[in-house]
């Protein structure tokens, strides 16, 4: 049984005399200690679906189910006992301001009626988890963005949640803060098991810890699979815009661009090889390297390129024909890169 | 003219008005605070929205703060000599006081508690917080500099307003200042009234603002 399940879910908003579909008919399922990851670009759907998994938006239509227990059966107390197994945190955070930070970890406790006591041991450990012992007594004003994520994981881990929702979590802060946070995450998953959903819109967040990804588009997921395979070979053209970061700052000049560009993605063995070089001196043909990077896939190195091909569609598959042969994946770009 | 008998009707005076305005404060506090509460979680973005009860709270304190205060006073005077027994004195002048203070309460708790994120709202929801311990525990909770402040401008005017209950015979600082300034032409007594008025708002005006720093933990 899938720790979560999500069949068929269809939610609407009204909005005046139209209704907006915000999400549609979506089937996801995620196992117990994945690390999943949902993306999509602003006003996909992604925060929705994320709110429908603690039942935060009640859908319209489909089911919602946790542990194979459909949301919609439970009443209103059972549900908020549900919402206490299930942690959640937010790209703003959203501590309490006048609550010092051993308050803040102790609140999830409190309302589920811990002892007082019994509360802030389990808050001290959870401040060791997170790497904040120290920060006890100081209030969310005194600390910064990285710390205070780690006070809302912290929070959020207080009663021992066998899933943890993490809503752009890491889209307020820093590479280096995104990078440590993730980290951090990784480690709870590691040390307690506990699944994990990702929402995010940065392909790189996905990349560096899910080991699964689904991909959201105006309501509906388009896409889903093992990261290393959505990333080697994308079949929508969201996961490819997605994966292309088009947005990124490295446009090149004009006289950069070619007729027909390919996305080639190297894994480590086929790394030694220097395919781009034998390629240019077996065709004795130019091609122009107009992006390049590394990137680190579920613990794997791999590579990505993308070639400016020359002139002249038969050179053209005769090259592409030859980068296959060398066993790289090849997708034809259109975009722009 | 400042002999032991003014000097001691002043004293008299001093403690009326701070009987008035703390009681009516207080009595204000107790209607007019689950009514704040009342129209912030019926309200549109509240925690649960009810066009029905909201609506209703909202015509009573907009007609009850529609009408000036000096003429509330007449107005209730039979009310409030059903209430207290006699409709002159401190006692009485605080029934119109608070029925003139607790709709503007219910407003400013209502604006502070709008004020509170709403983003920690759906934190707490999301931890499985019912909505009355988020009214509590998250609501009062963030919301307590906003609501202290409210306090502090509401005892201010209630100072004032309570002034105000002397042209009826209520007592206090107000009712001096408008038998002797007014009908006596006395103008020293009624320089002497407002000077102390005025010293007995800075001191609330001081001590609020004091306890407001102490407890915000928002920036430092």
């Amino acid at each position: 049984m899938s720790e979560i399940e999500i069949k068929n879910l269809t939610k609407q908003f009204k909005v005046k005399d139209s209704t907006v579909t915000a999400l549609d008919h979506i089937n996801l399922s995620v196992e117990k200690g994945d690390i999943f990851g949902i993306i999509g670009m602003s006003g996909a759907g992604k925060s929705t679906l994320v709110r429908s998994i603690n039942y935060l938006e009640q859908p319209s239509e489909g089911q919602v189910l946790i542990d194979g227990v459909d949301l919609a059966d439970l009443n209103d107390r059972e549900l908020r006992k549900k919402r206490s197994e299930i942690g959640m945190i937010f790209q703003g955070f959203n501590l309490l301001e006048q609550k010092n930070v051993i308050d803040n970890v102790c609140f999830p406790l409190e309302i589920s009626g811990k002892k007082k006591k019994e509360a802030r041991e389990r808050a001290r450990e959870l401040l060791k988890t997170v790497y904040l012992e120290e920060k006890e007594k100081a209030y969310p004003s005194q600390l910064s963005g990285g710390q205070k994520q780690r006070v809302a994981i912290a929070r959020a881990l207080a009663t021992n949640p066998k899933i943890l929702l993490c809503d752009e979590a890491t889209s307020a802060l820093d590479p280096q803060t995104t990078e440590s946070i993730l980290q951090l995450l990784k480690e709870i998953n590691e040390k307690y098991g506990i699944t994990i959903v990702i929402i995010t819109h940065q392909m790189s967040v996905v990349t560096r810890i899910c080991k699964k990804v689904a991909i959201i588009e105006n309501g509906f997921l388009v896409e889903e699979g093992p990261v290393d395979r959505v990333f080697e070979a994308p079949q929508s053209d969201a996961a490819k815009e997605l994966i292309l970061e088009k947005k990124k700052e490295y446009l090149p000049v004009e006289d950069l661009k070619a007729d027909r560009k390919i996305r080639i993605v190297f894994e480590d063995n086929s790394s030694y090889e220097p395919v781009v070089a034998n390629l240019i001196l077996h065709f004795g043909k130019p091609v122009n390297i107009l992006k390049a990077d590394t990137k680190n896939i579920g613990g794997r190195a791999r590579g990505e390129m993308i070639l400016g091909l020359p002139d002249g569609e038969e050179i053209q598959d005769q090259m592409i024909t030859w980068i296959r042969e060398r066993g790289l994946t090849v997708t034809e770009v259109d975009e722009d890169v | 003219m400042f002999d032991e008998k003014v000097i001691e009707m002043l004293l008299v005076g001093i403690k009326d008005t701070l009987y008035m305005t703390l009681a009516s404060t207080l009595f204000g506090y107790v209607v007019g605070l689950p009514l704040g509460i009342v129209l912030n979680v019926t309200g549109k973005n509240g925690l649960k929205p009810n066009s029905l009860i909201y609506g209703i709270g909202d015509f009573i304190c907009n007609i009850i703060r529609s009408v000036p205060f000096l003429i509330l006073l007449i107005l209730l005077i039979p009310f409030t000599r059903f209430v207290v027994g006699q409709s002159y004195g401190s006692s009485a002048t605080i029934v119109p006081l608070v029925i003139c203070a607790a709709p503007y309460i219910a407003r400013v708790v209502e604006a502070s508690l709008n004020e509170v994120d709403a983003g920690v709202i759906e934190a707490a929801r999301a931890m499985g917080a019912s909505n009355a311990q988020i009214i509590w525990k998250v609501l009062l909770v963030e919301a307590r500099v906003s609501l202290l402040n409210g306090l502090t401008i509401t005892t201010g005017i209630l100072l004032g307003y309570s002034a105000m209950s002397g042209t009826v015979g209520g007592g206090g600082l107000g009712d001096i200042a408008v038998r002797y300034g007014y009908y006596r032409w006395q103008t020293g007594i009624m320089v002497v009234t407002v000077l102390l008025l005025i010293i007995i708002f800075q001191i609330i005006q001081h001590i609020g603002a004091g306890f407001t720093r102490r407890i915000d933990h928002r920036k430092r």
